[in-house]
């Protein structure tokens, strides 16, 4: 009967656990402050370390140890990678768990020095409290500083002061509160909704699980306590309006169309308005389908799939959300960007941007000002190197959904992405759209590219003409398009003459600049497309990501890229523009071919070697390329 | 416990369109970890060409398969199941294996490494390392090679090993499999990086921040059925060194003056029969494990036999592509 009793209370025991949910918190400090002996400790407390691995650390604390004979190193326990044992420090982001009857615990254990930030901001993106380590005897530091103002960036709403080594500081009160007040001036002007402190012993265990007998003049709660009752964000997330990113569209057969997503904020029920985001169309919630049958209502956190009244334009990475609270729609916003890769941030360079399920080209056109995380201080500055944090501002090829950070930590944040190594190159955190578009939604439109294209016969597109000055590019497109014209085609032809003129006289020849006029080119030639129309371009356009840029732009198939290939001497030699001569002569610089790189395209969907054939042979050539893509017929 | 094929198909069923409500909300710290796995599913269906999940039929990955089932219900999952078959399996491993795919309907391919074979490769005259990595890290080479994946579900956990904690969900693997430490993309929020090149790949793995015992607890509220090998019965051992090994088939060689015997025994972990101990246990039901694992002072792991060589060997053998 009792051990029936016993079996019966555990079973219910375990029901019951984990009742609070998950919290996710981030420890910060340096080992010194004893941040791995804190974490070993919630571990070694909440009983969660089995036999062998107790006998493991023993040992291991033996051969590695730094805390002394007799002492368990919890760190040992810790720090996982080889490298990181020989040397004694934690260089990466480490996970661990425990449980306890109420809660379930996930903690980020990163490395405190300041060339470890963005290991730092990796941890805090997905945590909902920050403990900030401060070892008594030191008191508040410069890096207590640093991890204060990164959690409180990344979006965390609670921190917690733990005042460790108070055995060490006479487990003295007026120590304690002389450090908590320190603290306080720094972290008060941030925008935690908590700040807690705790005077604590991670070695000895006080006030971590059960309050210490030493500081009965702590009149808070303990560690422990406080983790487990603190509100998490979960509760005020789901009174936001409602968002989910679409992730995959669930189509197993004609009979069934689904939006599989996570709803990041609020709550929807069968019967409500959404809106997709991007589209701009509006459509009624039919069904919240999951295998556990269909739901009554879908919170934040609930991974479902949405089935609508009907059917509208969504796909992956549109946001479906609140009509009346939209979110803002934009291709150029202000954002804080942590940098986190050894080659540095150039303003005007094309990486991909990734936000929830949108990938769109983008570039930082400026940025505003550094942040000095040691002193929260703005400084003036040209790029950003790793570890350093900057307000920018930043131009995506295509609008994109989003909300401020401070609003929605899912729908705010983006990575980027280095096209050429696809390394992770950048954290970012929205602040703001820019420009009138970020409130201006896409209005539906009746009449779209599909319908003007249709009144003209034809399929629009782009053939892009890129090589080297004199290789013949004007020449052959303009032939295209006299072709085109004769066939009753309709066109339009963009080239240095008509846009270097107008649109784009504010630019110069500088990197950055280069960027933009291909980027305003390829916007235009967009504008062009969507009115139905065939567009002819005749750009040196020397460098692969800008040709990219524009390629992504546009729907699959409708970019033709044309590679106008003739030998640097054959150009020089035709010199249409008597250009290499004033290059040759030191009047102009950057010039292409001559003293700035071409990168030649790589697969272009056409390659013309104009020294071997007839401007006419090649702008046949081209005619048959638009046939063979189908854009005429 | 019923007869396992019968409720391996009526679990099956439990897939079909228009299945039946659950009957009790599922634990909070549970359905936040289970969002969280679909979550990651989708996001490979969407972004990858040709994923594949590496099924290795353990109680991790019966919770990755039904996590799949639930992630793209009503649709299948997009992808098939592999399995690395080293030929050393328990029986009843493969049985289960091969009953719950075609109750499901779902593909499986099984890669086995025939060189390996051929060159006699065994776990009990080739020692554990040897046979380890010819016949699973080679095999599973292979197969990632033959069949061109970009992506790969593993079904391992951070809390199993330490070199595990520091591993990304989303763990880049170069041309040659491997995985570099010290090379990982920060992992910020839950926005992925799945830019790869040609011959890449990723590993990716949904049940990172699950613990074994939010596994257990989620197989009992969820009733997924598992392999017998988890449940207490009287099964043949030998003991060596401390270790309870089970004589699965004629192939186990015993050493002079060795019988094998009948013991009450279960597994907290299947791999190879040869390599994988077994625990002295009544725990005959789901609940039972559970109440066992609360109350347990012996990590996992342990019962493994490749994990012990040294402290790094874990990190080792994945540097070189173990999963």
């Amino acid at each position: 009967m009792a051990e029936g009793d016993a079996r019966s209370t555990m079973l219910s025991r375990l029901t019951r656990a984990g009742e609070k949910g998950v919290l996710r918190f981030i420890t910060c400090g340096s080992v010194d402050d004893g941040k791995s002996t804190l974490i070993g400790r919630l571990l070694y407390d909440s009983k969660l370390l089995f036999e062998d691995q107790i006998a493991t650390l023993e040992r291991d604390s033996k051969k590695h140890g730094t805390t002394g004979e007799n002492t368990m190193d919890f760190a040992l326990l810790l720090d996982g990678l080889e490298a990181e044992r020989e040397q004694g420090i934690t260089i990466d982001v480490a996970y661990r768990f425990f449980n306890t009857e109420k809660r379930k615990f996930v903690v980020a254990d990163t490395p405190g020095h300041e060339q470890y930030t963005r290991n730092m901001a990796t941890g805090a993106s997905t945590a909902d409290l920050a403990i900030i380590l401060v070892d008594a005897r030191k008191g508040v530091l410069t890096q207590t500083r640093r991890h204060t103002y990164i959690a409180n960036m990344m979006g965390i709403r609670h921190a917690v002061l733990a005042v460790n080594k108070m055995d060490v500081a006479d487990y003295s009160r007026s120590r304690f509160h002389e450090i908590v007040s320190d603290y306080l001036r720094v972290a008060e002007t941030l925008g935690f909704d908590t700040i807690t402190p705790i005077p604590i012993s991670a070695l000895h265990g006080d006030n971590i699980f059960s309050p210490s007998r030493a500081m009965s003049w702590h009149d808070g709660p303990t560690l422990l306590a406080h983790l487990e009752n603190v509100e998490t964000a979960a509760e005020e997330v789901a009174n936001r309006p409602f968002r989910m990113p679409v992730q995959w569209v669930n189509r197993p057969n004609l009979d069934f169309r689904g939006f599989s997503g996570a709803v990041t904020s609020g709550r929807v029920a069968p019967g409500d308005e959404i809106v997709a985001a991007l589209s701009g169309k509006t459509a009624n919630i039919a069904r919240i389908v999951t295998a556990d049958g269909d739901q009554p209502e879908a919170v934040a956190g609930d991974a479902v799939t949405i089935v609508l009244d009907r059917d509208i334009d969504v796909s992956r990475g549109d946001i479906l959300a609140d009509p009346k609270a939209r979110p803002e729609v934009s291709g150029q916003f202000a954002a804080e960007l942590l940098w986190m890769a050894e080659e540095e941030m150039l303003p005007g360079r094309s990486y991909l941007l990734k936000a929830g399920g949108q990938l769109t080209p983008a570039s930082v056109t400026t940025l505003k000002h550094k942040l000095n995380v040691n002193t929260f201080e703005k400084e003036p500055g040209k790029s950003l190197k790793l570890n350093e944090i900057g307000v920018c501002t930043l131009a995506t090829s295509r609008a994109i959904a989003f909300d401020p950070y401070s609003d929605q930590r899912d729908t705010g944040s983006f990575i980027l992405v280095d096209r050429f190594t696809n390394q992770t190159v950048a954290a970012g955190m929205i602040e703001f759209g820019l420009r009138r578009a970020s409130n201006v939604h896409t209005h539906a439109m009746d009449v779209d590219m599909s319908r003007r294209a249709a009144m003209k016969g034809q399929k629009p597109g782009v053939l892009w003409f890129t090589g080297l000055s004199g290789a013949g590019k004007s020449t052959i497109a303009n032939l295209v398009e006299r072709k085109l014209a004769e066939g009753g085609r309709h066109t339009y032809s963009l080239d240095g003459d008509n846009v270097r003129h107008g649109l784009n006289r504010d630019l110069g020849f500088t990197d950055a600049d280069r960027v933009e006029n291909i980027r305003r080119i390829g916007e235009v030639a967009r504008l062009f497309v969507d009115a139905g129309l065939i567009v002819t371009c005749s750009f040196i356009s020397p460098f692969r990501a800008e040709r990219q840029m524009v390629r992504e732009m546009l729907e699959e198939g409708r970019f033709i890229e044309v590679f106008v290939d003739a030998p640097l001497e054959l150009c020089m030699q035709r010199d249409p523009k008597g250009l290499y001569k004033k290059a040759k002569a030191g009047e102009i610089r950057n010039f292409t071919g001559f003293d700035s790189p071409y990168e030649a395209p790589e697969t272009p969907e056409l390659h013309l070697r104009t020294g071997e054939m007839s401007a006419d042979e090649a702008a046949e050539q081209v005619i048959e390329q638009l046939i063979k893509n189908g854009l005429i017929g | 416990m019923s007869d396992i094929a019968t409720d391996l198909k009526n679990y099956a069923g439990r897939f079909l369109a228009g299945a039946n409500p659950r009957s009790r909300p599922l634990s909070p710290h549970l359905k936040a970890l289970e969002a969280e796995s679909i979550h990651i599913m989708r996001e490979v269906a969407a972004e990858f060409s040709n994923p594949v999940m590496l099924y290795s039929i353990g109680k991790d990955s019966a919770v990755m398969l039904h996590l799949a089932l639930k992630a793209f219900y009503p649709s299948r999952p997009p992808f098939p199941l592999q399995h690395v078959d080293t030929g050393w399996k328990f029986r009843d491993m493969i049985t289960y294996r091969d009953t719950l795919a075609s109750a499901l309907g779902l593909e499986l391919r099984v890669e086995m490494n025939q060189e390996g074979i051929a060159r006699g490769i065994n776990p009990f005259d080739s020692g554990s390392n040897l046979h380890t990595q010819v016949m699973k890290t080679e095999a599973l080479r292979n197969a990632m090679n033959s069949h061109r994946y970009d992506a790969a579900f593993g079904g391992a956990r951070r809390d199993e090993e330490k070199s595990r904690a520091k591993e990304r969900i989303f763990s880049f693997r170069d041309d040659h499999h491997a995985w570099d430490p010290r090379n990982q993309r920060p992992e910020l929020w839950r926005t992925f990086n799945t830019r790869i090149r040609q011959g890449e790949s990723i590993r990716v793995f949904p049940l990172s921040n699950w613990t074994e015992l939010d596994i257990w607890q989620y197989i009992l509220e969820e009733d997924i059925p598992i392999v017998p090998l988890y449940l207490a019965a009287d099964r043949p051992v030998v003991e060596r060194s401390g270790t309870l090994l089970m004589v699965d088939d004629d192939r186990f060689p015993l050493q002079p003056g060795e019988t094998p015997q009948m013991r009450r025994i279960r597994f907290r972990t299947l791999g190879c029969y040869p390599l994988t101990g077994a625990i002295e246990s009544d725990a005959a039901s789901l609940e039972d494990i559970v109440l066992e694992m609360l109350t347990a002072r012996t990590s996992e792991r342990s019962g493994r036999l490749i994990d012990h060589d040294e402290s790094g060997s874990m990190e080792k053998k994945k540097r070189e592509g173990y999963f």
